[in-house]
């Protein structure tokens, strides 16, 4: 039962993640590479405070705090570099992330940080997960409608007609960015907590990479698709030995596959199954 | 002479880079997918290598063969990944490419096994020289050496031969080269084969500078190869050439100077970072 209790909280984690990124890729296109970096702000931050005695909600609400903040710095970037740059200014990002944490004693260096207080059972987590994923899940539809997505969708098309439109460019950029960052630092607290330990190589750019993957194998752009692929994601290593020592070989293998023959990916499918059995 | 050798060290490592970085410029500027992917072309080139060189004891062979295989392997890549996604958003090809470096990472892993593979008999690794004072082993050296000539033959190629006329007439207009008569398709499989025969011949040359070959040795260098084109202005060849050389001695001395703060990585991302926000074209870039 542990297991199971356990493999839904990181199911539950990985959809926070992957919707927050897809607010910052999806909804407002800026490409972010270094997604992995801010769950690890936020975990660090949550971890940190707690182990200085500050209680669980506090230490969660500082993990948000830093993360988003971080994240909104990353928005300013991306008012100067775009596209192509600010794809690699992200990656960039994570590893600046990494190296830092790595060499400070402080921070825990290699050993990473441990001993983290645990205020809830394992079912605790759990709830608060799951809670956490339905709320961000209601969050991504609510400003998909929402002005705030439309302007997002505007940037994410033609930076320049939304900005001759009279759409606050820099402002919406900066939103997505606090948004999806900050969200992502919640899943880091949440984690840091659960497993009590946490070491630098948990937020590289694999992990990184393994958020987008479940972005763009979801669909990217689609709040649905997107929980979707998170989920699979994190049930698939599990259910398969195989491949949990091989993950990075079915994590990139699908990204690959899924760019080359449905860009659109499960939500994409979705659509044209639902179009070809005459439900829309 | 302690900050000599330090310039030394981090102008080898530029050298290598610069060969990485100038494939991923050349395909940038063409089709403007970075592609990420050559780390695989990297390793693929390495491991071939390192095979040739311990079953016939032959570095020289080994470059070859690692060159060879490469050239090989690149305009593949292009063939069956990049070639069909020409039409889409720029993101689809980066997301592709580094689906499939990630896979081969594993995929490498679960063929030549998980600890990497020593050269049996490295005898430039073996040999020093010694240049006023500073001593240099001979992978270093040949590092060097080969990356003038490579890079020389490059701009030769770019600037004398036909097939380098039609290479620039197709990075600054595809669709008038193309009414001009310049095969586009062939220029671009040409161009994958140049990138990844430069990537192949650096996969070597790093295995022979680690003594190591390894399947993840192609991701670092391949995101530094990316930090580098977008330092130089992406798609700038000299921009490209000067960016992998100061990021080559930025390490250099980052890792003795404030290797407390910063790991290697981190330098050469901060570095760029720095330098984007203050230039968004990158060092030789101009300005939209």
């Amino acid at each position: 039962m542990d297991y199971y209790i356990s493999v839904a909280t990181f199911a539950a984690l990985n959809v926070t993640l992957a919707l927050g990124l897809n607010l910052i890729s999806g909804f407002c296109g800026q490409v972010s590479l270094g997604h992995a970096a801010f769950y690890g702000l936020g975990a660090y931050a949550a971890a940190l405070l707690s182990v200085a005695g500050l209680p669980f909600v506090g230490s969660l609400a500082a993990g948000v705090l830093v993360a988003g903040l971080a994240g909104a710095l990353v928005g300013f970037a991306a008012l100067r570099v775009r596209e192509d740059f600010l794809a690699i200014v992200t990656m960039g990002v994570g590893f600046l992330f990494l190296g830092v944490v790595r060499k400070q004693s402080w921070l825990g260096a290699e050993m990473g940080i441990s001993n983290i207080p645990s205020p809830l059972e394992k079912g605790g987590y759990a709830m608060l997960a799951i809670g956490v994923a339905i709320v961000m899940l209601a969050i991504s539809l609510h400003v998909r409608r929402s002005w705030m997505g439309r302007a997002f969708s505007a940037v994410a098309q033609d930076e320049d007609a939304a900005r001759s439109l009279g759409i606050n460019v820099p402002g919406f950029k900066i939103a997505a960015f606090f948004i999806g960052t900050a969200a992502a630092g919640l899943a880091g607290g949440i984690y840091a907590h659960m497993t009590q330990l946490i070491v630098p190589d948990a937020f590289n750019f694999v992990q990184s990479i393994t958020i987008l993957a479940m972005v763009v194998i979801g669909g990217i752009g689609s709040s649905f698709g997107v929980v979707a692929g998170a989920i699979l994601l994190t049930l698939i290593p599990e259910m398969f030995r195989f491949i949990n020592d091989y993950k990075l070989l079915v994590y990139g293998g699908l990204l690959l596959l899924v760019m080359r023959f449905s860009p659109e990916g499960l939500a994409g499918i979705g659509r044209s199954l639902a179009r070809r059995w005459g439900l829309r | 002479m302690f900050y000599l050798e330090l310039l030394l060290v981090g102008a080898v490592w530029g050298c290598t880079y610069a060969l990485m970085a100038l494939g991923l410029t050349v395909v940038y500027g063409l089709l403007r997918i970075l592609h990420v992917a050559q780390a695989t072309v990297f390793t693929f080139g390495a491991y071939l290598g390192l095979l040739a060189a311990n079953q016939f004891g032959s570095l020289w062979l080994a470059l070859l063969v690692g060159a060879v295989s490469a050239g090989l392997l690149g305009p593949l890549i292009y063939r069956f990944v990049y070639q069909p996604l020409l039409g889409r958003p720029p993101f689809v090809a980066l997301v592709a490419s580094i689906g499939l470096l990630v896979a081969m990472e594993d995929g490498f892993r679960l063929i030549f096994g998980p600890y990497g593979l020593a050269f049996d008999d490295n005898t430039w690794f073996a040999t020093s020289f010694s240049l006023g004072g500073l001593t240099l082993n001979g992978v270093q050296i040949a590092v060097v050496v080969l990356s003038i000539v490579l890079l020389t033959a490059f701009a030769l190629f770019a600037s004398r031969t036909r097939a380098g006329i039609g290479w620039r007439a197709t990075v600054s207009d595809p669709a008038i080269a193309a009414s001009f008569g310049v095969r586009v398709e062939q220029v671009r499989y040409l161009a994958f084969s140049i990138a990844s025969v430069l990537a192949g011949v650096a996969g070597v040359l790093v295995g022979l500078l680690n003594n190591l070959v390894e399947p993840g040795m192609g991701g670092v260098i391949s995101y530094k190869g990316l930090a580098i084109i977008v330092l130089g202005g992406l798609g700038n060849v000299p921009g490209t050439l000067v960016a992998s050389m100061v990021l080559g001695i930025i390490e250099s001395f980052g890792t003795v100077f404030v290797d407390r703060w910063l790991d290697r990585d981190a330098i050469a991302f901060l570095f760029l970072i720095i330098v984007l926000m203050i230039r968004p074209q990158g060092l030789l870039g101009k300005a939209h």
